[in-house]
């Protein structure tokens, strides 16, 4: 067992000869973080002279037991109330390492406080009280540090003295966190009993936990590794200006991951153009010859003028990120309003900012909850995943190819509101490939509403065979045509029969199925149609992607008869034969069908007229800015 | 990449970002060991020059050895320098401790400047290890209208994203070396060659830690003539870095106080 050492290390201050490592200390609030800082500093001989002694003094003269928090809570408040409530940094040494220990909040009210501490730390520490167990904050502090890409975690169950240190508590702890954070894909590197207030386990080990012949937290941290720059990974240089002091034109910014060097052949995304790197500038000396690699801020030349500018990104030709306008990305969320579908945001992704609308909410749910019950919007410190819509292009990685330039930060009125991991870039699988060039409609958008007096739309009719769909879809295209407006039917079945022809009922040609029929429709709704969309499409997960690939033109009607209203209609005899066991992989019979959650309207036929149901989809689209509020006075137009 | 390559190319990015997002900047001054560094590394990040004004908010009470350095190095390094007088103790709340009161004569003069300037960004070299109340702090942190700190409502800040929209009227603080410790500081002095105020040498057994007004600003016992004995001197010591400036301690809160009213 390794004794805590001295702070008097001979090497040099500055940690050249020894590894830095930043760790957070997380978890439910009170359950001892600012205790074991406390006590860390302690043990490892690393308070400033005379701090331990004022800080009793303080404490005696404000009639406070001294607690051993006070040496981190620095503000008055703070001091006054018993919480922490903004991260605080502060520096001692084990064995082999520099340490930082930043220490986060655990009151839910300052989930924020905690992030900007856990986002800066290679490893964490989350504790739990042996009292209480695990409780909401030990949870979600665990998923944010999932979120954060932190993945060295150590546990230490704190508080040992309170369960009279029994190791049948301890493991019923053990059991639950490890199973927590392995659901999240983090193993914890140790599980550590221990009293912060008295000592037991933190530097030493003593004869009250003798069950236990693990590590001490002393120890636990000095396995703990630094976070590696991503030197090996592809270049990814995020433009943050462009410089032109003198007659040079530097391009500046951090490489994130890789390296490079003068000479090396480049292609600036998103644009695409491609460019050789002349020099590698610096200050006092330049030109710089030789590798730079992740992590260093650089200033390089090109050997041509292009336009480049703050927000692109740097690559080795051949191996760059990739264009997109579609982002789907694993966010927490930290502002009061929830977010919600349809919502315009910033965002930021390295250096590039753009706006963005949220397009799709899935899997909204509070990580600190056992049931993850969903929800529609995503509500302050809870998760979710969300389909963004970007008003420009933006050159991105998924997160799981790079850390670096796979995570995005959300802004609303110029504050950081969330953030969170890129899943997915070009969801709507619209990649255009380089040698091919749409060609653009010779109308303008404009020109067509103000004949049509409506915008395109995608109206996507889901619901169980014989629910009704067709026969609203052809109501509602009598009924625009009517109005003067332009609609087209997209029957799920006519479209079968010949565009889908090549596809069958598997899982996979339902879902090529889908994107065919979402990916004509929202040509049609691009110029200016209202493309009626009736299909079972019976999958999310299928009409999720619909929903990204027409984006904000997308409006969802679920129609939502009953089933055995559908079965007894029947008008195609499917449900007999599916009964009769000749029609397999049809959808109404098994639990196949998976209904919305956030459909725009909802209708059941079996209980109102095809007349009230067209005058109920029709309100939804004025009211959703598709058909103009307007009289529709033919005579006036003639 | 070793530590101080970490650390400037990080205080690099940060003085860039900063740059890059807001419109009026200028660089706050104090002659220390710290703010020169911070110069170094502007210098660094622009390629040889300084892009915005470097602002000495002057009490009129520094050593005459930090004039002298001023007028030397403002010319040499080509900044274009502007100083800003403070106004006299009368107008500084009288309810802080004598020392602390004294110093709070600079977040008065700081506060002229940028009603006289209308910068909306100061960059300025705090450090997280000097002070616990500068250990709260973010790289980019939101100033009111006054120039006052809510510690109790930072916004998040992660993944080198920064806050950089102040409201009308406010401004941000900027602190590129927040990260930075006291010895980094001396090795990075070191390695760089960076030209230092003689006052941080030892001279007769003692040696000024930090500057600050020469009135309220004390030497400490040492015997480290250069740069590398100081650090030797740092891996020994565990005497905090701003014992010998007498606004830290007068009393529990009197830091704390002056930083939420706009103090550095």
């Amino acid at each position: 067992m390794s004794a805590p050492v001295p702070t008097m290390i001979a090497a040099m201050p500055n940690g050249t000869t020894r590894p830095q490592v930043r760790i957070v200390i997380v978890g439910h609030v009170d359950h001892g973080k600012s205790t074991l800082v406390g006590r860390l500093l302690f043990e490892t001989g690393s308070l400033p002279e005379g701090k331990l002694e004022m800080l009793k003094e303080v404490s005696a003269r404000r009639g406070m037991p001294f607690e051993w928090s006070f040496l981190l809570d620095a503000l008055q408040t703070e001091r006054d109330q018993g919480i922490t409530i903004d991260t605080t940094q502060i520096r001692f040494r084990t064995r082999s390492r520099d340490v930082v220990l930043i220490d986060a909040p655990g009151h839910a009210e300052f989930l924020r406080n905690m992030i900007t501490g856990a986002s800066q730390a290679d490893g964490a520490v989350l504790i739990i009280d042996a009292l209480e167990g695990v409780r909401d904050q030990t949870r979600r502090h665990g998923y944010l540090l999932h979120l954060l890409g932190v993945k060295q975690v150590v546990v230490v169950v704190n508080k040992m003295d309170r369960v009279s240190f029994a190791a049948a508590r301890f493991k019923e702890i053990s059991d639950e966190i490890s199973a927590h954070l392995t659901g999240l894909g983090v193993t914890p590197k140790a599980i550590i009993p221990i009293s912060a207030r008295d000592g037991d386990g933190v530097a030493a080990h003593t004869t009250n936990i003798q069950w236990y012949d693990g590590p001490t937290v002393v120890e636990a941290l000095d396995a703990l590794e630094p976070a590696r720059p991503l030197e090996q990974m592809a270049l990814r240089l995020p433009v943050q200006a462009i410089y032109k002091f003198d007659d040079r034109r530097i391009v500046a910014g951090r490489i994130e991951s890789g390296h490079l060097a003068a000479g090396d052949e480049i292609v600036i995304m998103p644009a695409g153009k491609i460019a050789r790197i002349r020099t590698v500038e610096s200050w006092p000396v330049t030109p710089l010859t030789g590798k730079q690699t992740a992590g260093r801020s650089v200033g390089i030349t090109l050997d041509r003028e292009l336009f480049i500018e703050r927000g692109d990104v740097i690559a080795h030709a051949g191996s760059g990120p990739r264009d997109t306008r579609r982002i789907r990305a694993r966010i927490f969320w930290l502002h009061d309003k929830p977010l919600s579908k349809g919502d315009q945001i910033l965002i930021r992704l390295g250096t590039r900012e753009t706006r963005a609308t949220v397009v799709a909410i899935e899997k909204a749910v509070d990580p600190g909850k056992l049931a993850n019950e969903e929800t529609a919007s995503i509500a302050r410190n809870h998760v979710g995943e969300i389909d963004l819509s970007l008003a420009q292009p933006v050159a991105a990685d998924p997160h799981r190819d790079n850390p670096r330039t796979g995570r995005l930060v959300i802004e609303v009125n110029g504050r950081i509101a969330g953030g969170g991991l890129v899943l997915s870039v070009d969801a709507g699988q619209r990649a255009i490939p380089v040698d091919i060039v749409p060609v653009e409609s010779a109308l303008r958008a404009d020109e067509r509403s103000a004949r049509y007096h409506h915008h395109g739309a995608v109206v996507w009719l889901t619901g169980l065979p014989a629910s009704g769909k067709s026969t609203l879809a052809r109501a509602l295209e009598r009924r625009l045509f009517g109005i003067g407006g332009s609609p087209i039917l997209l029957d799920g079945d006519t479209l079968r029969a010949g565009l889908n022809n090549d596809l069958g009922f598997a899982p996979k040609d339902r879902s090529e199925n889908i994107r065919r029929l979402a990916e004509v429709a929202t040509h049609l709704a691009r110029n200016g149609h209202i493309a009626i969309v009736a299909a079972v499409s019976p999958a999310a997960e299928d009409r999720a992607a619909a929903r990204r690939i027409a984006d904000s033109a997308f409006r969802e009607i679920y129609v939502a008869t009953p089933a055995e209203v559908c079965e007894s209609r029947d008008p195609k005899g499917h449900y007999a034969k599916a009964r009769a066991g000749v029609l397999p992989a049809f959808t109404g019979i098994g639990n196949d069908y998976q209904p919305p959650r956030a459909s725009e309207l909802s209708i059941d036929t079996s209980t109102r007229s095809v007349t009230g149901a067209i005058e109920e989809i029709e309100r939804m689209l004025i009211r959703s800015g598709i058909l103009f509020d307007e009289p529709a006075d033919l005579a006036a137009n003639i | 990449m070793d530590h101080l390559d970490e650390l400037e190319a990080q205080s690099i990015y940060i003085l860039r970002e900063a740059f890059a997002r807001l419109k009026k900047l200028a660089l706050l001054w104090s002659l220390g060991k710290d703010s020169n560094v911070m110069i170094w590394l502007a210098r660094k990040a622009f390629f040889g020059r300084v892009p915005f004004p470097a602002l000495h908010v002057d009490t009129g009470k520094k050593f005459p050895e930090m004039y002298a350095f001023r007028d030397r190095y403002g010319k040499e390094w080509e900044l274009d320098l502007r100083i800003e007088p403070c106004p006299p103790i009368d107008a500084v709340d009288p309810t802080l401790p004598p020392a602390a009161r004294s110093a709070a004569r600079k977040t008065e003069g700081l506060k002229l400047a940028l009603t006289k300037y209308g910068f909306d960004g100061l960059i300025a070299g705090i450090r997280r290890d000097e002070e616990a109340t500068r250990a709260k702090e973010r790289v980019f942190s939101p100033r009111g209208t006054e120039g006052e700190w809510d510690v109790r409502d930072q916004p998040p800040e992660f993944w080198d994203q920064f806050n950089a929209s102040p409201p009308p009227g406010a401004h941000l603080r900027i602190h590129p070396i927040l990260h930075w410790t006291e010895a980094d500081i001396w090795a990075y002095t070191k390695r760089e060659n960076i030209p230092i105020i003689p006052l941080y040498l030892a001279r007769d057994g003692k040696r000024y830690r930090s500057l600050g007004d020469a009135d309220i600003t004390s030497p400490i016992a040492s015997s480290a003539s250069s740069v590398d004995e100081i650090l030797t001197e740092l891996a020994l010591t565990k005497v905090p870095e701003r014992a010998g400036r007498a606004l830290d301690h007068e009393t529990e809160d009197a830091f704390e106080r002056l930083r939420v009213a706009g103090y550095l």
